[in-house]
């Protein structure tokens, strides 16, 4: 009888010390491996269509070994949908012991996956959702693509300073859009303007006739607009069609409606749309020409900001294992990660050690036709800004 | 306690209307009739693109959820021929019918006609299967990005008209929409095809008796139904967009129609496509934060009023 007890001690033992060893996986693996989760089909398939070239790019271009470590991609498609992100993250953390989760193409995405960054103790790039609360979710996250006030906000000083004085704020109604839409009103009231009617679009909605007669019939000097990536175009149209531009009416955006990825299919109408974001194809470097041309060499289409925010992604991963000498434990690559700070294809970047939010150039652009095709013109930067509704929090 | 909560709600939304109406100051009659004719725009698209499964679900007795499948057809055949081979924005239009009827006419000589004896149930299944079988193949082809055509310069821009402002393309919906709805009527009521049909639905055996060839009558009509949702897609890839989920994301328009119209006409079909037209888009307009429920609303009520559909004669069947 008293054989039991032993018996079953030393099995707990046994099952202690195999759960110890499978723990610490990363101390031991050579292969550091990368879950990219991204929608590749699905409405947002623009978003991971682009981040997945960027990643294969950053790999192609600076070899697949970095601190003597081999680092490995799996990329996975979640079509969009949270319940897909969240199944797959636990897979790649799970059964393939992936080091490091990155991607995720809308906010709903990210979020769903950051308690599982947090129990799994590796860290979440967030290379593409930007409502500001995400890198709040879990200490694991960190974010190289923007916020959505981060970019909103440069975009109503320059409104307020440049004779705009009423507007009527039309965006898509979820978590990026009513950030924006509170961004923007904030900072433009604070500077003296008037936020006339704040319009939401349900997100699946892609007739927006009647929200663009509501802003003409307020009549305001500009209407500023967030919609997301890969809706612009539908959105530019009906703009041209009914006559806004005629009625005086400016388009003032972030740069997500003038998108790159869709901005030659947008027409002339396009033309002259004053916008404000952190990337631009035709950012004036020598790191961004050398980029774009060899990302159109490889895929034959121009990089957008979702490409940019990938492939920072990667330069991130990369930078942060030559500082731990190789070490891909979760937590020595999130502690190298705070306040890394880079020259991106955009201009210079920094982690932000406190809240793990990226801190960059905003740019103020005008659409222009360069060479026969269209082009967000950058004529002024905003230099090194912080995520505006962390940065209130703390005061 | 559904009908208590329902009707707290529509309190809700009406005391919202009341609040956003009194914060505009005038109502001058040009916005309503922009508003309006925005309004009976979307809903003549709505109808083109409802009405094939008004005559497949009310006159055949047939559930046909991958109607909007057709539509897909005419829109995706619009934007290639139009991006890739350069065929003109007025060319594209009866190839989309075309294109789509053929589509229609295979799929009913091969695998519709078994399941008209077969109950509502193994047809819902089998359709529902087709859409999503057409989602994957069209994402799967063509990629999920929206298509974009860019329409003739004749057709954009706006007049002044009534008094209100008005978009030369949707003018231009209106009346194809328009006529082809005449024709329709007219079809059905007048001639002897009309007849054929009518006899064929309300009692099979006796058409067939009659010497009425019945497959055949079945198979024109459900090519037209195809294609004029083909050419509803055409019509409306510009004003709706057009990507892949098209046939799942307007399911519940198109089912909306049918049975606020009630199964049976083309007429109420017709009624029930403006009347939510109009109040989809007027209802986003002076409430744009109960915007996208007010059709919802609608048809509860009216299907609280008159369970059938508004124009229903009798009972068919």
């Amino acid at each position: 009888m008293s054989m039991k007890p032993v018996f079953a001690r030393r099995t707990v033992l046994a099952a202690a010390a195999a759960l110890a060893a499978t723990a610490f996986p990363a101390l031991a693996q050579e292969t550091v491996k990368i879950g990219v989760i991204l929608p590749m089909t699905g409405p947002s398939a623009s978003t991971g269509k682009q981040a997945e070239a960027a990643a294969k790019l950053w790999i192609q271009q600076n070899g697949a070994t970095v601190a003597g470590k081999k680092v490995e991609l799996i990329i996975k498609d979640d079509t969009g949908a949270p319940d897909v992100t969240k199944r797959l993250a636990q897979e790649l953390v799970v059964n393939d012991k992936v080091n490091v989760l990155l991607g995720f193409g809308l906010t709903p995405l990210a979020l769903a996956v950051a308690p599982i960054a947090t129990q799994a103790k590796i860290p979440q790039i967030v290379t593409a959702a930007a409502t500001a609360i995400i890198t709040e979710q879990s200490p694991f996250i960190v974010r190289t693509s923007f916020t959505l006030p981060q970019a909103t906000v440069p975009m109503a000083q320059w409104s307020a300073k440049n004779g705009i004085k009423k507007v009527v704020t039309l965006v898509s109604d979820y978590g990026p859009g009513i950030d924006a839409e509170k961004a923007f009103k904030d900072e433009f009231t604070k500077g003296g303007g008037e936020v006339v009617a704040e319009l939401r679009v349900p997100l699946r909605n892609p007739d927006f006739a009647p929200f663009l007669q509501r802003v003409k019939d307020a009549s305001p000097d500009a209407v500023f607009v967030f919609v997301p990536s890969g809706f612009g175009s539908a959105f530019m149209k009906q703009f041209a069609e009914r006559g806004l531009t005629q009625a005086g009416i400016k388009l003032i955006a972030t740069g997500d409606v003038t998108d790159d990825d869709v901005l030659n299919e947008l027409g002339d109408s396009a033309l002259g749309v004053v916008n404000t974001h952190h990337y631009s194809a035709s950012h004036d470097s020598p790191e961004n020409k050398a980029f774009v041309e060899a990302f159109k060499k490889a895929n034959n289409f121009r990089p957008n900001f979702m490409a940019v925010g990938a492939y920072d992604g990667m330069q991130l991963v990369y930078k942060a294992l030559e500082k731990t000498k190789g070490n891909a434990d979760g937590q020595a690559l999130l502690d190298a990660m705070k306040g890394m700070s880079w020259t991106s294809v955009r201009g210079p970047v920094q982690i932000d050690p406190e809240t793990r939010d990226i801190i960059q150039n905003i740019y103020v652009r005008k659409v222009e036709k360069v060479g026969g095709e269209l082009f967000n013109q950058e004529f002024a930067t905003i230099e090194k800004v912080k995520d505006p509704v962390k940065a209130a929090k703390k005061q | 306690m559904q009908g208590s909560a329902l009707l707290l709600r529509m309190r809700g939304l009406q005391r919202l209307n009341e609040v956003s109406t009194s914060k505009i100051p005038k109502e001058p009659a040009s916005r309503m009739v922009t508003i309006l004719f925005d309004g009976i725009a979307y809903g003549m698209l709505l109808f083109i693109l409802a009405c094939g499964l008004s005559v497949t679900l009310g006159l055949m007795n047939f559930v046909n959820l991958a109607h909007g499948a057709f539509a897909l057809a005419g829109g995706y055949i619009t934007a290639t021929l139009m991006n890739r081979a350069g065929f003109s924005f007025f060319l594209c239009l009866p190839i989309a019918f075309l294109f789509s009827a053929l589509i229609g006419v295979a799929l009913e000589r091969t695998l519709y006609r078994h399941l008209y004896d077969r109950s509502h149930l193994d047809q819902v299944l089998f359709t529902i299967g087709i859409v999503f079988m057409t989602v994957s193949a069209v994402d799967y082809t063509m990629g999920s990005g929206q298509q974009m055509i860019n329409i003739p310069t004749v057709l954009r821009g706006r007049i002044d008209l009534l008094g209100g402002s008005i978009g030369v393309y949707r003018l231009f919906i209106i009346v194809i929409c328009g006529l082809l709805t005449l024709l329709l009527q007219l079809a059905l009521v007048r001639t002897r095809f009309g007849s054929r049909l009518r006899a064929a639905v309300d009692d099979p055996r006796v058409a067939r008796g009659l010497g009425v060839n019945v497959n055949l009558v079945f198979a024109v009509t459900f090519a037209i139904g195809s294609g004029l949702a083909g050419l509803g897609g055409a019509l409306g890839a510009e004003v709706l967009g057009m990507d892949p989920t098209f046939p799942v994301k307007f399911m519940i328009y198109f089912l909306i129609v049918v049975t606020v119209g009630g199964a049976s006409s083309i007429t109420g079909a017709f009624f029930a496509s403006l009347l939510l037209g109009i109040a989809d888009v007027a209802g986003k307009y002076y409430v744009p934060k109960a915007g996208a429920f007010i059709i919802y609303a609608i048809m509860v009520l009216v299907l609280i009023w008159r369970p059938q559909g508004l124009f229903v004669k009798g009972a068919t069947r």
